[in-house]
Order: C-alpha cells, then sequence, then structure tokens
C-alpha cells in the first residue's frame, strides 16, 4: 500500500537501494524549492524528503538551519509545503515524504494536516521530534489516510524500542547513522551498520540510513547493508552554492552509489 | 491525589518527551538515576550539607515594611534565593543535577543560559566537582547580562554564544540540545527551569521545592498563620514552582505566576506565555507557548534576559488549566519601577526577573487589602543587571538620579 516501500523494494530487488533526497521547501526561493525537487527527481533519486522550516530545528545541522532560517525569513507558510507537494508530484513521479517538525502539525491540526497532505499528493511524514510514545494522534490519522510513517531510531535506541519503531513505521525506518544532528561527516559512523543489523533482528522490512552521508562512495558502503541511504546537507549546500543545475549535478553523481547510473 | 505528588511525564494534557529518539535512552538514564537517587539517604545527606555550608540555606525571610507601605497595607514577606552563593535560586537545582551527573559517570556538563544565573551557577558547580563545563548563551544575552559571561569563564566554563534565530535563551536551548545529542555518552545537559521533556520538569521541581518548603514553616513561626498569596516570576517556571510547591494542597493560599509582559500585554513584544499563548510542542514538551498560525515560535521580548522565553514548565500550564495559580502579565516598565522601590525602601537590590515578582506583589497587596500577607520570591540579586538599570535610570553618566 505504502509508493516508497514499493520503490525500495524495487530498488533492493534490481541489487542495490534508494537514494532519499532532502531539499527544504522554499529555499532559496519557492520556486526554486519545487525545481530542484524534481530536479534531483529526474537525476536519480527516488524518494523525496521534503523539509518543512521551522523556527527550532533541534534536529538540524548548520547547512540546514541556515537554509530553513532563510526561507522563514523570506515568509514561509505552511501552505507553501503542502503546494509545493502538488507541484513536485503533478511533474515527476517519485513519492514526496515531509520532513517535518511536531509543532507545526499539532497547531494545524494533525487530522487536517493529514487530509491536505493526501489532497497534495503527498506520501507521508518524517517525524524527527515525535517518538511513537507520544504518538497516538498521528497514528490514528495515518491509519485512517494511509499516510506513511516514518519514525527514528538510533544506535542508542533499546531493542524494544527499536521494535516498536519498526511496528509503527510505513514506508521506512529512519536509522540515524550516528549520534548527533544533520551535516556532512566524513565517516558514515560504524554505529550505522549495527544499527541495520539490530533493526533486522528487531524484523524491520525496509530502514535507509541518514546523517552525515555526502558522496557516492558513502551511498555505495551503505546500500551494502541498508536499504536506503538519505542525503540532506550535501545537496542543500549545492543548492545554495550552484543553483538547481549544480543540485542537480551532485544528485546524479550520488545516484551513481546506487550502480544504477553513471 | 494530592496535587502535591504529581511526578509527571505529564501534568493533566501538558509534559511528556518530544525529542528526537537519539535523546530518549539518555532521558531514561536521568529519570532512573533521579528515581534512586531521591531516595537515597546518602545522596540526600550530601546534597544537603551542600545546600547548608556551600549554598547557605536555609534562605532567609525578610519582612518588608517600608516597601509594604505602597502595597496597600498588606505585609510583605520576602524568602531571600538572592543571598544564596551565585546569587540566585539557579543554584538550588545545580547542585543536585551536578551531584547526579557524578552519580552516572558522566565528565563533561552543558547549560543554556539566559539571564547568566544558571549558567553561572553551573559554571561554579563543574568548578567544584571538576568537571568539564560549556554553556550556551543567546549572543544577545551575552550582551545584555555581560558580566555573567566574565563570571564563567573566570570560573573555567566555555561560553558559546549562539547566533540563531532569536539569538536568545530558546536558541541556546536549541544549541545545547544539539551538543547532548551529539555528545551524550560522557555529557549530562543541566537544564535550567522546569520546562523541557520529562524528566527535568519534576526533576528541577523536586530540586527547587526546598524554596516554599522552607518558606511555610518561617511564615508559619513569624505570622502564626499561612499567607494569603504567593508571588513568584515566571520564566521557564523553577523559582515560581519551587516557592507553589509546598503551598499546593493548601487550598486558602492564593498562587500567583507574573510574566513579563514586556512592552504591553496587547503589543507584540512580550514573554507572556500562559496568559497570551496557546497550547503546543517546544523543546520537548507540550506546554503554552508563543506561537503563530503555523505553530512556528514567535520571539518573546523582555526587557529580563531570563524571563525572556516563549515556553514555560508543562506543569504550570497544567496549574493555569485547572484553576490553582494565577498567570499576570507585569510590564518591563512595572518591574523596573519596583526594582528601585526595593532599592530606595529597604536596600535590597532585586534582579530584574524578580522584579516583576514585587510588582505583583504590590498589585496583590493592594487587592487583599489591611493585613494580607503576601510571599514573594526574590529570586536573585540585581548585582548582574546593573549596566541595564544604569542605563534605563540614566544613572551612569548623569549621576543625577543617585541621591
Ligand atoms: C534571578 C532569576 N529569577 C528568575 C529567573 C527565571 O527562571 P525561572 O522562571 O525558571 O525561575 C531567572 C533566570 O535566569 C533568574 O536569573
Amino acid at each position: 500500500m505504502s509508493a516508497v516501500a514499493d520503490v525500495i523494494r524495487t530498488r533492493v530487488d534490481a541489487g542495490s537501494g534508494a537514494l532519499v533526497g532532502y531539499l527544504p521547501v522554499g529555499f532559496p526561493t519557492f520556486d526554486e524549492s519545487v525545481d530542484a525537487a524534481v530536479a534531483i527527481a529526474q537525476s536519480g533519486v527516488d524518494v523525496i524528503e521534503l523539509g518543512l522550516p521551522y523556527s527550532d530545528p533541534v534536529m538540524d545541522g548548520p547547512v540546514i538551519q541556515a537554509a530553513t532560517q532563510q526561507a522563514l525569513a523570506r515568509g514561509f507558510r505552511l501552505s507553501h509545503g503542502f503546494e509545493a507537494v502538488r507541484r513536485i508530484t503533478e511533474q515527476v513521479s517519485v513519492p514526496v515524504l515531509l520532513m517535518t517538525y511536531w509543532n507545526p502539525v499539532l497547531s494545524y491540526g494533525v487530522e487536517r494536516f493529514a487530509d491536505d497532505l493526501v489532497d497534495a499528493g503527498g506520501a507521508g511524514l518524517i517525524t524527527p521530534d515525535l517518538i511513537p510514545d507520544e504518538a497516538e494522534e498521528w497514528l490514528a490519522a495515518s491509519e485512517r489516510t494511509g499516510l506513511d510513517r516514518v519514525f527514528l531510531a538510533a544506535p542508542s535506541s533499546s531493542d524494544a524500542r527499536l521494535v516498536r519503531a519498526v511496528e509503527v513505521s510505513r514506508g521506512f525506518v529512519y536509522a540515524v547513522s550516528t549520534m548527533g544532528i544533520t551535516g556532512a561527516r566524513s565517516d558514515v559512523d560504524s554505529a550505522a551498520r549495527g544499527l541495520v543489523a539490530r533493526l533486522r533482528d528487531a524484523g524491520v522490512e525496509h530502514t535507509c540510513v541518514g546523517l552525515g552521508i555526502s558522496t557516492a562512495q558513502q551511498v555505495r558502503e551503505v546500500l551494502d547493508y541498508a536499504d536506503g541511504a538519505i542525503v540532506g546537507s550535501a545537496l542543500v549546500s549545492a543548492l545554495s552554492n550552484g543553483g538547481v543545475d549544480a543540485v542537480a549535478s551532485v544528485a546524479a553523481d550520488l545516484a551513481t552509489g546506487t550502480g544504477r547510473r553513471g | 491525589m494530592a496535587l502535591r505528588d504529581e511526578t509527571g511525564p505529564y501534568f493533566g494534557e501538558f509534559g511528556g518527551r518530544y525529542v528526537p529518539e537519539s535523546l530518549v535512552e539518555a532521558l531514561d538514564e536521568l529519570s532512573e538515576a533521579w528515581e534512586l537517587a531521591k531516595l537515597d539517604p546518602a545522596f540526600r545527606a550530601e546534597l544537603d550539607a551542600l545546600l547548608k555550608d556551600y549554598v547557605g540555606r536555609p534562605s532567609v525571610v525578610t519582612e518588608a515594611q517600608r516597601f509594604a507601605r505602597h502595597a496597600g497595607g498588606a505585609r510583605i514577606l520576602l524568602k531571600r534565593e538572592d543571598l544564596n552563593h551565585t546569587g540566585s535560586h539557579k543554584i538550588n537545582n545545580v547542585l543536585g543535577q551536578a551531584l547526579l551527573t557524578k552519580r552516572i559517570g558522566k565528565t563533561r556538563v552543558i547549560a543554556e543560559t539566559g539571564a547568566g544565573q544558571h549558567g553561572v551557577a553551573t559554571a561554579t558547580a563543574a568548578a567544584l566537582f571538576g568537571l568539564d563545563c560549556v554553556i550556551y548563551m543567546g549572543e544577545v544575552d551575552t550582551e545584555r547580562q555581560a558580566l555573567n559571561v566574565a563570571r564563567m569563564r573566570l570560573l573555567g566554563a566555555e561560553v558559546i554564544p549562539v547566533t540563531t534565530g532569536s539569538r536568545t535563551l530558546k536558541d541556546a536551548i536549541n544549541d545545547a540540545m544539539r551538543d547532548w545529542v551529539t555528545n551524550v555518552e560522557d555529557t549530562n545537559y543541566i537544564f535550567g527551569t522546569v520546562a523541557g521533556p520529562h524528566p527535568f520538569p519534576a526533576m528541577v521541581r523536586d530540586l527547587q521545592k526546598i524554596i516554599g518548603e522552607e518558606a511555610r514553616e518561617q511564615v508559619l513561626a513569624l505570622t502564626g498563620r499561612l499567607p494569603d498569596a504567593v508571588a513568584a516570576c515566571v520564566g521557564g517556571g523553577s523559582n515560581a514552582m519551587g516557592i507553589f510547591h509546598a503551598f499546593l494542597d493548601d487550598t486558602a493560599v492564593g498562587l500567583y505566576g507574573f510574566e513579563a509582559a514586556g512592552e504591553g500585554m496587547d503589543t507584540l513584544r512580550h514573554a507572556a506565555t500562559i496568559s497570551r499563548g496557546r497550547p503546543g510542542v517546544l523543546h520537548g514538551a507540550r506546554t503554552f507557548l508563543l506561537q503563530d498560525e503555523d505553530g512556528q515560535t514567535v520571539e518573546s521580548h523582555s526587557i529580563s534576559a531570563g524571563l525572556d522565553y516563549p515556553g514555560v514548565g508543562p506543569e504550570h500550564s497544567w496549574l493555569a488549566s485547572i484553576g490553582r495559580a494565577t498567570y499576570r502579565g507585569v510590564t518591563d516598565a512595572a518591574a523596573m519601577d519596583a526594582l528601585r522601590l526595593l532599592s530606595r525602601t529597604e536596600g535590597i537590590i532585586p534582579a530584574i526577573e524578580s522584579s516583576h515578582a514585587l510588582a505583583g506583589a504590590l498589585e496583590l497587596g493592594r487587592e487583599l487589602g489591611q493585613d494580607a500577607v503576601v510571599l514573594v520570591n526574590l529570586s536573585g540579586r540585581g548585582d548582574k543587571d546593573m549596566e541595564t538599570a544604569g542605563r534605563y535610570f540614566d544613572l551612569i553618566d548623569a549621576g543625577a538620579e543617585q541621591s
């Protein structure tokens, strides 16, 4: 039932895995953020993780903070998030997940948010500051609408918490590669490999690894044991420095790590 | 169940843990360590000894007779947290959490600070216990509380000015959380108020409730009865929860929290979170907060760095929602007037934060009338605020006001 899970399954069955690309709405402008998302989808990104700028993004490192703060300063509104999903899914067929901190959803109304996301053609939510323990309302709304819900798993999570994350997630489980926040790192922690193995023991079907991945080589390494690799800061940096063409070319290069394009 | 028995994670519909999964293990570890420590006589004895011999507890209660003449004839009793070592109530909480840090075997502590009082208290405890210490402080606050930055550095702490967002307390909390997520293995986050994810609201309250426990006995001894009203300023809400807690089940005692109304409750420049905000999630808890239509946090404004925070502890949100405590606003101007009045009538220079409670007490005294007893938490001293006060009252160059 999950478009995200279908895409990942197809990529895994083909012998590699999925490339998930993060970009925030409204950076550097609304139109360019839509164009950039379309461009990375056309350059080999399989699933788009579209970030909603938020005033207090505790999981984000400096690159993404700077971008989302600029989007907010230029007047980002939640309605732009739904509009961006609509415009992207009209142009390309990749599934689009929104990445959002919880308060904007709560403020909008969880049920109403879910309905409007379905209307816009969105696939679901990635919720970095919502743990399953506090997610009752969202579990109900996603059950009703069929939206995907991606929860996070960390190297420090207990076995019982991993089992719970696997049970409640739909689409994939977001495996946090290292203890920390978003941002490119030269080594993707060996903790990621161990976490993915523990998630497999907990019965996970699909898990994608994120935080710190910025090169095709790292994508290749991660796809060796995980079902997907999530790239954020490296794409945002490229967009920031070189615009839509630059982010498309970085995406194409990252996609070589999936072994499908060159 | 008695109101005093609430232990979190939830206070009615407020509280909880809205945090990245990476922090859950550390929060669980802290919760468990705290539950064990607070029942451990050895831990209690060590903390009590520090509170007595290092902080100087119990803090005294001073009757402010000359000040009270401006309060409609009510008796005004000041709980003197300003006399604690380091100059505010913040040290009560920090010593408890620093002992807990040792107990769980971590060697580095981090903290956020607004006015700098929590940062100074944390740097002090780190010096005392030999812990590495990093303090996050909004750049705006490093400027308006420069003296406290110097104090923290002298104590051996590293102070990191935070340049994101509104560059005040809320952004310092964000950066401290980011540090914690990254370094949780060796680092403990000593949180400064009764906000944040569980166990912080309950644990910080437990460590501050000594204020009200002492004051309740002291007021009984002095007046033969309980006070009619208890007044405290509310930033995150720790000094207020600290003095309220012992009185929660004394239903005849009115509990009043005074939030910063900045330039006015009906302007956009205030920090009156409960009075003007609505429930949402910020910094790990469901609570009242200042937010726009989209759930983006709105910047708060107050002349007082320690009250300049768009959130508030979840237990206050709960007490407000059930009507057990009342929350009102005090403007910058009213607080500064109260600061000058206490200085001139009693020879006590209060912190600007605490001056909000003093202004509120003047108002309560006039409402409650002759012979009412109003207990005020004088949460800190004004030394750190001399530059702001000097500029506000034009004392530094002209000198004319310094009669
Ligand atoms: C003297 C004093 N009072 C009050 C506060 C506000 O904090 P809380 O509301 O947690 O007591 C501060 C914070 O820095 C402070 O320094």
